[in-house]
C-alpha cells in the first residue's frame, strides 16, 4: 500500500461525509419530514407520554407496550384519537402518511 | 507584642474555618432555576443580573419537571418526570443530595414549615413524602380510589398547617394529607368528585382548591375554611355542549391568575379563558384567546395575566387586561412558548422558547424585549419568591 499518512487522515471525514449524503439522500425520499416528526414525537406527544415515551399521564410508547396494537391501529389511534381520554386525534395536523411514519418509528422503538 | 500575636492567630484560625468549597457571599431571593429539559439539567439564573449564573447536570428526565424552595431560598427541590428527587445548592451550583423515588412522578410540594416534601407519581401512583433536609422518606401514601384501583395523583399542592392536597385521576378523587405532629398522617378523602381530574391548585390565600376535570364539562371546587371538606360542582357545562377541539397539551392551573375579585383559569379544548367571581364561584365572563391556553399566569398585583398556548399555537404570548378582559398585547417570541415566571414583584417577565433554545426576558409594563438567554431546550420557570406562597 502506498498511501502516505496524510491521505489517511482524510479518510475518516470522506467516510462520514459520504455516510451523511446517503441519510440525506434516503431522508428526501421519504415524504414526511423525519426530522420534524421525530422532534414531534419526542417533544410533543412526549409531554404527556414523557420524553423518553416510558409514560406519563398517558400510556408508555415503548415498541414492548405497543405490540398488542399493529400498525393500521397506531396510525388510526393518532389520527383520530381514543375518545374518552386524554388523546387527541392528530388529523388536522398532519397526513396519514405521517401517521403511518410515527406509527413505525413507534413499532421499532428507534427514537432512543 | 502578645496582643499582636492574638490578631494574628485569630486570622489564622478564621482562615481555617473557611470551608474548602466556600461560596460567594450573597442573597438568594434574586436567584431561580430553569429546567432544561431534554439535556437533564438546570440553569441558575439571576433576575436582577438577567444571567445564568450556573449550570447544575445529571438531573435524569425533566420533561414536566417542577421546583420548590427551601423557606431559606438556598435550595431548590427539582421533581423530574423519571422520579427523580434533587435538593440542589443554588449558591453553590451543586447537587448536595439526589434520590430516584419513583418510576414515574408528575410534581411535588413543600410543607408550609419547609420540613416536608411531598412527590406526586404515576407511577407507582401516590404521594411520597420526604424528610427536606434528608430525603429520607417520611410516608408512602398509596392512592387506592374506593374501586380499590390505584391512581395516578395529580394537582398536588401545599396547603397550610403542613399539610398536602391532590387529586386522583383515575380514581375521580380529592386527598388531603396532614402531618399534625410526627409522621403519622391523617388523610381525608373526597370521593365521586367528576371524571378525570386532570390538574388542580389553591388559591394564594390557601383557602380554595380547585381541580380541572377531563372527563367531564367542569371544574370542582372545595373551600378549605368549611369543615367538613366538601366537593362541589363549579362552572358545569361551559362548554355549552359543543365539541371539544382536540386538546394538543394539557392546561395547568399552576400560576393561575387570581386578579382583584377575579380568577381566569383555562377552558380545556377552548380558545378561551374563563373569568370566575372569587367569591360565588361561578363565570362571570369569558376571554377570548389566540389558541388553547396552557398557562394563565398573572403579573403580581394582578393588573394582566399571560397566556400562552398548545400545539400548534405554541409561538405566541397573549397578554390580557383583567379590568376589561380584552387581549392588550400578542406577540411572538418563537417557537413553543413552554412557559413563563414573573420576577417577584412584577417588573418583569421571563418566558422559555424552547425551539429557539433561549429565555428571553420581557418588561411587563412596556412588553419590551429587555434580554435574552442561552438555555438548551428551556421550559419551567422557577423564582426562589415561590418560597414565600402557598400552593407553590
Amino acid at each position: 500500500m502506498c498511501v502516505t499518512s496524510s491521505t489517511w487522515r482524510w479518510w475518516p471525514s470522506a467516510i462520514l461525509m459520504f455516510g451523511l449524503a446517503v441519510a440525506a439522500a434516503a431522508a428526501s425520499e421519504r415524504s414526511p419530514d423525519t426530522e420534524k416528526l421525530t422532534h414531534l414525537v419526542r417533544q410533543d406527544c412526549g409531554g404527556c407520554h414523557g420524553l423518553t415515551l416510558k409514560g406519563g399521564l398517558g400510556k408508555p410508547l415503548t415498541a414492548e407496550h405497543l405490540g398488542q396494537w399493529n400498525r393500521d391501529q397506531l396510525t388510526s389511534i393518532i389520527l383520530n384519537g381514543v375518545p374518552g381520554t386524554p388523546m387527541p386525534g392528530w388529523r388536522a395536523l398532519m397526513s396519514e402518511d405521517e401517521a403511518r411514519w410515527i406509527a413505525d418509528l413507534l413499532k421499532r422503538g428507534t427514537l432512543r | 507584642m502578645r496582643q499582636w500575636l492574638a490578631v494574628i492567630a485569630v486570622a489564622v484560625l478564621i482562615a481555617a474555618a473557611a470551608p474548602a468549597d466556600a461560596v460567594e457571599m450573597r442573597g438568594t431571593g434574586t436567584l431561580g432555576v430553569v429546567i432544561e429539559r431534554a439535556s437533564g439539567s438546570v440553569l441558575i439564573v439571576d433576575t436582577t443580573a438577567r444571567a445564568a449564573i450556573g449550570r447544575v447536570d445529571n438531573l435524569g428526565d425533566l420533561s414536566h419537571a417542577s421546583v420548590v424552595f427551601s423557606p431559606d431560598q438556598r435550595h431548590a427541590f427539582v421533581f423530574g418526570r423519571d422520579g427523580g428527587l434533587s435538593k440542589i445548592d443554588l449558591l453553590a451550583a451543586a447537587v448536595t443530595k439526589r434520590i430516584v423515588q419513583g418510576g414515574n412522578a408528575i410534581g411535588g410540594a413543600i410543607s408550609d414549615d419547609g420540613e416536608l416534601v411531598a412527590v406526586s407519581n404515576y407511577e407507582p401512583g401516590g404521594v411520597r413524602v420526604f424528610d427536606a433536609r434528608t430525603l429520607s422518606q417520611v410516608a408512602d401514601i398509596p392512592a387506592l380510589g374506593t374501586d380499590g384501583r390505584a391512581s395516578k395523583t395529580v394537582g398536588l399542592v401545599d396547603i397550610p398547617g403542613r399539610r398536602f392536597m391532590y387529586a386522583l385521576y383515575d380514581a375521580g378523587e380529592i386527598w388531603v394529607i396532614g402531618f399534625p405532629g410526627g409522621a403519622t398522617p391523617r388523610i381525608d378523602k373526597l370521593t365521586g368528585i367528576g371524571k378525570l381530574p386532570y390538574d388542580g391548585n389553591v388559591t394564594p390565600d390557601g383557602r380554595h382548591y380547585l381541580a380541572g376535570l377531563f372527563g367531564e364539562d367542569g371544574v370542582v371546587h372545595v373551600d378549605l375554611w368549611q369543615e367538613p371538606l366538601r366537593a362541589r360542582r363549579i362552572l358545569d357545562n361551559y362548554g355549552r355542549g359543543e365539541e371539544r377541539l382536540p386538546v394538543y397539551k394539557m392546561p395547568h392551573f399552576e400560576g393561575w391568575a387570581a386578579a382583584g375579585d377575579l380568577m381566569l383559569i383555562p377552558a380545556i379544548g377552548r380558545h378561551e379563558l374563563i373569568a370566575i367571581d372569587k367569591q360565588e364561584f361561578r363565570e362571570v365572563g369569558r376571554v377570548a384567546t389566540y389558541g388553547q391556553p396552557v398557562f394563565a399566569v398573572v403579573r403580581p398585583g394582578g393588573r394582566h395575566v399571560w397566556v400562552n398556548f398548545a400545539h400548534p399555537l405554541n409561538d405566541t404570548i397573549d397578554v390580557v387586561d383583567t379590568m376589561t378582559l380584552k387581549v392588550v398585547h400578542r406577540f411572538k417570541p418563537g417557537p413553543a412558548v413552554l412557559h413563563m415566571e414573573f420576577t417577584p414583584r412584577g417588573h418583569e417577565v421571563w418566558v422559555s422558547v424552547r425551539d429557539a433554545n433561549k429565555v428571553q426576558i420581557y418588561d411587563a409594563t412596556t412588553f419590551a424585549k429587555k434580554a435574552e438567554i442561552e438555555a438548551k431546550a428551556p421550559s419551567g420557570i422557577f423564582f426562589t419568591a415561590r418560597a414565600t406562597r402557598i400552593g407553590q
